[in-house]
């Protein structure tokens, strides 16, 4: 296999790097990044703990060639928000009891900035709507819908400010 | 690759669950990403047989991680960026890798082929609706697509390009069975193109799945033309049901020029689900299936016709 030079945006910071055609965004993120909040789950698109966001809209790193971003800005659950700045949907989950094991909240966070980015006051249909591709195990869907209208009605009332990368 | 690769099978699992752990890709391969549709012909026309075009990747990707798959090369439509974007005019031309999302979204798709924003509308999950793109969902084939009925009821166009040249095949005469379809390795799918829908026209599509994000046990996508009390023409396509997506030809001739009433549609939906041949697989029974066949059109066509701008069915 030839090995590809790309060169993309990581939560801010601009990178190159050699890869192989079949290396995945998320072993990337992951091994040669160690940014580890963005997890493994099925492996398989089906689960969304992977998703991470490129060009502002959320995909599954999981099956993403890394080869494909050359070019592209990606955003993993590192660039939202940062130690001691959390962002207002970190916030949420926090306050909201949106974290149960804890295993698909990175993927629940990532998911949920693209929401509140494309649709800053969702209905609870609506967010339910839009996480469908978001598994919890611990079922604890509950909580983390709370978590994503409580940033929305925090962030449009002008309470909280979302934090960019 | 650095990474080690664990293998894990369980006896039992065979078909269902992968036997590799998808972590990783283990399958090796070339890669290459043309800049152009020029470019990517030159790359089918080399490498045809053994290369595989990738867009979204979320079927393709998934396949190689289970190992059913494994081409030698992937020729990467990432960077061809005049695939891209939904063209509104007599008509509507999509580009191949136009998103599932874009098309959901699209205005023009909005306002007058609802069938294909419903069918796409209803698709998967959002990150999977953001990757996957229109082209990729034809050029797949598969009998349980959602947008295949939807571009068949509005009677899509399918535009074909390779090193030799280009044609069009109605997507009618598209599908020959299960993954398979007559587009030939050395070909690209550059756009699929719908003609004109008129003030006259309505469309709906309903999908029958376990939960949202799962694929169709039964799908279907309607259109009809309306004259005052009557349907002038209509299309009843279906997925799920047969080794490809289909026209229901006998249960749209039913409906033609006759005045619309609930037994017209009851019998169109009957008609339906006799032209139908399904199978019992993990997602459904062949009877099941049958039968909501018959409800789902009866349904899909009261929502089309009501669109269409005609009155209320007792």
């Amino acid at each position: 296999m030839n090995k590809h030079l790309i060169k993309f945006v990581l939560n801010g910071e601009p990178r190159e790097i050699l890869v192989e055609p079949n290396e995945l965004l998320m072993n990337v993120v992951r091994e040669r990044e160690s940014l580890t909040g963005t997890k493994y789950g099925c492996g398989i698109g089906e689960c969304g703990a992977c998703a991470v966001h490129v060009d502002g809209q959320p995909l599954l790193s999981c099956i993403v060639l890394a080869a494909d971003v050359d070019g592209r800005e990606v955003v993993t659950v590192e660039g939202i928000g940062s130690y001691g700045q959390l962002d207002p949907v970190q916030e949420a989950f926090l306050d909201e009891g949106g974290v149960q094991c804890g295993y698909c909240t990175p993927g629940m966070v990532v998911m949920s900035r693209a929401l509140l980015n494309e649709n800053p006051n969702p209905t609870e249909l609506e967010v339910r709507h839009y996480m469908r591709g978001s598994l919890c195990r611990c079922t604890g869907y509950s909580g983390i819908v709370r978590a994503v209208l409580s940033a929305a009605e925090k962030e449009s009332s002008g309470k909280a400010v979302p934090v960019a990368s | 690759m650095t990474t080690e690769v664990l293998k894990v099978t369980r006896s039992g699992d065979e078909g269902v669950l992968p036997a590799t752990n998808t972590r990783v890709l283990v399958t090796e391969f070339e890669y290459s990403r043309p800049a152009s549709v020029e470019e990517a012909c030159s790359e089918l026309a080399e490498h045809g047989d053994d290369a595989r075009l990738i867009a979204g990747g979320t079927d393709l990707i998934v396949q190689m991680k289970m190992e059913r798959l494994s081409p030698a090369r992937l020729i990467s439509l990432a960077s061809v960026s005049e695939l891209r974007g939904i063209t509104a005019d007599d008509g509507l031309t999509i580009g191949a890798t136009t998103s599932v999302r874009s098309v959901a979204r699209s205005a023009p798709v909005l306002e007058r082929y609802t069938a294909l924003a419903e069918a796409c509308e209803s698709f998967s999950t959002v990150p999977v609706m953001v990757m996957a793109t229109i082209g990729g969902n034809i050029r797949n084939a598969s009998p349980a697509s959602d947008s295949a009925p939807a571009l068949l009821a509005f009677d899509a166009v399918v535009d074909l390009v390779s090193k030799s040249g280009e044609r069009a095949v109605a997507l009618s005469d598209l599908f020959t069975g299960p993954g398979k379809s007559v587009i030939r390795a050395d070909e690209l799918v550059r756009s699929v193109r719908l003609p004109r829908c008129g003030a006259e026209t309505g469309s709906a599509f309903v999908k029958v799945a376990r939960v949202m994000a799962d694929i169709s046990k039964v799908a279907a996508a309607v259109r009809v033309v309306r004259d005052g009390d009557r349907i002038t023409e209509a299309r009843i396509a279906l997925g799920s049901v047969a080794p490809t997506p289909l026209l229901a030809m006998e249960a749209a001739g039913s409906l033609r020029d006759k005045q619309v009433d609930a037994a017209l549609l009851d019998e169109a939906g009957r008609i339906a689900a006799s032209e139908s041949a399904p199978i019992t697989d993990v997602r459904s029974t062949d009877e099941y299936r049958r039968r909501i066949v018959a409800t789902i059109v009866r349904d899909a066509l009261e929502s089309a016709w009501l669109r269409a701008g005609g009155k209320e069915i007792s």
